[in-house]
């Protein structure tokens, strides 16, 4: 229960919980007073890091062939008129079956108040396959955007380690401000206000149908997110993050922080889209010797990869497996 | 975007007050983001305020001829409709359209939808109901309503035939013409036509060439009692759509007038084989059968 109403609270924009100095268990206190009597051996952490950089990329890259897979079969299936999988991101029949994207399911059913059995069908669809999968594990492994903003970003790094540009970053509660302004829109306008503008639409119909002027809107926020803001879209704007991240605080598949070896360099929350889901990673703050990344987590794997200790794991809860 | 690039200056050294003054720009940054977003998508209203957002949709589109609020706030903006039609004739509307984008519509100058796939695919491909499944056959669609626009260019009007290709050599839009192959639509541009006097609005109508196959079952006395009363029912059209009149004639030159009738569903085929630039015949979006005695 604590951590779905911390996922909550992370994903509406607030802070991580700072816990207090009562609440760290007696197991992890041990652990953390042990770091401080013991300092790492930095290089023996050096030769650690190096002998991992060679596995550094695993979950990158099973994450970015999954995410050009699916987009493709969109494409495939409609260019060689195979029905294997038909429409766009938005909704879509897999073999005939029925499936609705959460969140624009959500606008057009405030919008038209009015529901029909397929959509409901559909809707039901997505809905189990998340809450299995991660929630936003969507905004990862699917999104057509997120590719897009993932090499936006490697430019704005790029730059900003050349010192050419800086991340301004927002307020994140603007997010779950857009999230509700765009939904009484939808129930007030009677219209799907948010899907004029959303990148991901956007994006699967220029895959699917061709490419058409709304790309010069997705053009506009990809070198907003590169000149001035690192990943502005999906950290602060996009309301499909937070339709995904609740269900995700449903899913059994999270991220497992593991503090016995972690060395608290921070690699992990400078790679990460949404750092304060890494927040237990400073030192000290883990409350137990393992900690669940919050559903704010896109499970994109970034830390994963990134962590030369393996302090950070994909774990499925239940089932007490490491993948 | 530039007025927040202009509060990029360097914070002043004391820890607090910088802490201060970091919040103060976060927040204005925050603010001028909020009022960006808001604005850039509320804009997406405008073309449908100003009503330029009405379009000849796919069969089935949960609207009225002036009202299309149902039909845009309930379409997912998936394009399985897009993906189904044999003739290709729904495309998805652009950024121009606002919170119209993504949403279907017919250009039925360059492809129109002549029911080829018979059991209405879009509809049937529809996941939200945008385009209704209250409608089981072609003649139960309300997209428009034909109107001889330019009656001077009409050549049945003028008592000319036609003689050649529809829409010239290049056209690529597609048809279906029955005796060539029942199954799937043609070019156009595959199919010449010689005619007397052109009827091409009336010869090509869905729906007339419906009635014509029903009467042509009927006079061949079909056998099956059940089958016949099924085409006598709705799948075959209940009324007639458009016809010829003669008119005029003192001149010793038979003429005839296109005239629209209470059938017209307003598919556009008329509008898409009529062979004058700009066509004779179009599609009126702002009427339909059931709308027509309000309207006119």
């Amino acid at each position: 229960m604590s951590y779905i109403i911390e996922s909550f609270r992370q994903l509406f924009g607030s802070e991580p919980r700072r816990p207090e100095k009562s609440e760290i268990s007696p197991e992890a206190l041990a652990v953390h007073v042990y770091k401080k009597q013991n300092p790492f051996d930095k290089e023996a952490f050096d030769v650690a890091r190096q002998a991992h950089a060679r596995d550094a990329k695993k979950w990158r890259n099973r994450r970015w062939a999954t995410l050009l897979v699916i987009n493709l079969l969109f494409v495939v299936s409609y260019y060689f008129d195979v029905q294997l999988l038909e429409g766009a991101l938005t909704a879509s029949r897999f073999m005939g079956f029925h499936m609705a994207d959460l969140n624009s399911a959500l606008q057009v059913t405030l919008a038209f108040k009015h529901m029909v059995l397929n959509l409901v069908i559909g809707t039901a669809t997505i809905f189990v396959l998340w809450v299995l999968l991660g929630g936003r594990t969507f905004c990862s492994w699917v999104c057509p955007y997120h590719l897009l903003s993932e090499w936006a970003e490697s430019v704005h790094l790029y730059l900003a380690d050349k010192g050419w540009v800086k991340d301004h970053s927002f307020n994140r509660k603007v997010r779950s401000l857009f999230y509700l302004i765009f939904a009484l829109l939808a129930l007030i306008t009677g219209y799907t206000i948010f899907e004029t503008i959303s990148v991901t639409g956007i994006v699967s119909r220029a895959l699917i149908y061709g490419p058409g002027v709304a790309l010069i809107w997705v053009g506009l926020v990809l070198l907003f997110e590169v000149f001035y803001s690192r990943r502005a879209w999906c950290r602060y704007v996009c309301p499909i993050g937070i339709t995904y991240g609740v269900v995700g605080a449903l899913s059994p598949l999270r991220v497992k922080f593991v503090l016995k070896d972690c060395h608290h360099e921070g690699e992990c929350r400078k790679v990460c889209l949404v750092p304060h889901v890494l927040d237990m990673t400073v030192k000290g703050k883990a409350v137990h010797t393992e900690v669940d990344v919050s559903a704010d987590c896109t499970r994109c794997g970034m830390c994963v990869d990134v962590c030369p200790t393996n302090s950070l794991r994909f774990e499925i809860k239940g089932l007490g497996k490491h993948l | 975007m530039s007025k927040q690039s202009k509060s990029n200056r360097p914070a002043k050294r004391k820890l607090s007050a910088k802490h201060v003054e970091q919040n103060r720009r976060e927040f204005l940054r925050t603010s001028a983001l909020a009022v960006g977003v808001m604005g850039f998508s509320l804009v997406g209203l405008l073309p449908v305020v100003q009503g330029k957002s009405l379009a000849l949709r796919p069969p089935g589109a949960l609207k009225t001829p002036s009202d299309e609020r149902d039909f845009l706030s309930s379409c997912i903006k998936c394009g399985q409709c897009v993906q189904v039609c044999p003739v290709n004739a729904i495309k998805l509307a652009e950024l121009d359209k606002g919170v119209g984008i993504g949403v279907p519509y017919i250009d039925a100058r360059e492809q129109a939808c002549d029911f080829s796939c018979d059991g209405l695919q879009c509809v049937l491909a529809c996941p939200t109901g945008a385009l209704t499944h209250d409608l089981d056959y072609p003649a139960d669609s309300r997209m428009g309503f034909a109107k001889v626009a330019e009656p001077r260019k009409c050549l049945a009007i003028q008592g000319k035939g036609f003689k050649g290709l529809a829409r010239g050599p290049d056209y690529t839009g597609l048809l279906r013409y029955d005796e060539i192959d029942r199954w799937n639509p043609i070019p156009v541009a595959d199919y010449p036509y010689d005619l007397e006097l052109c009827d091409l609005c009336v010869r090509q109508c869905p729906i007339e060439i419906r009635i014509a196959q029903c009467a042509a079952a009927e006079a061949e006395g079909e056998q099956n009692k059940d089958r016949v009363a099924q085409r006598q029912g709705n799948e075959c059209p209940p009324k007639h759509a458009i016809a010829f009149e003669p008119f005029g004639g003192d001149d010793g030159i038979k003429r005839m007038k296109p005239v629209i009738l209470d059938g017209c569903v307003g598919c556009g085929v008329c509008e898409m084989i009529c062979p004058p630039e700009p066509p004779a015949i179009v599609i009126d979006i702002m009427q339909d059968a059931d709308n027509m005695r309000g309207a006119s």
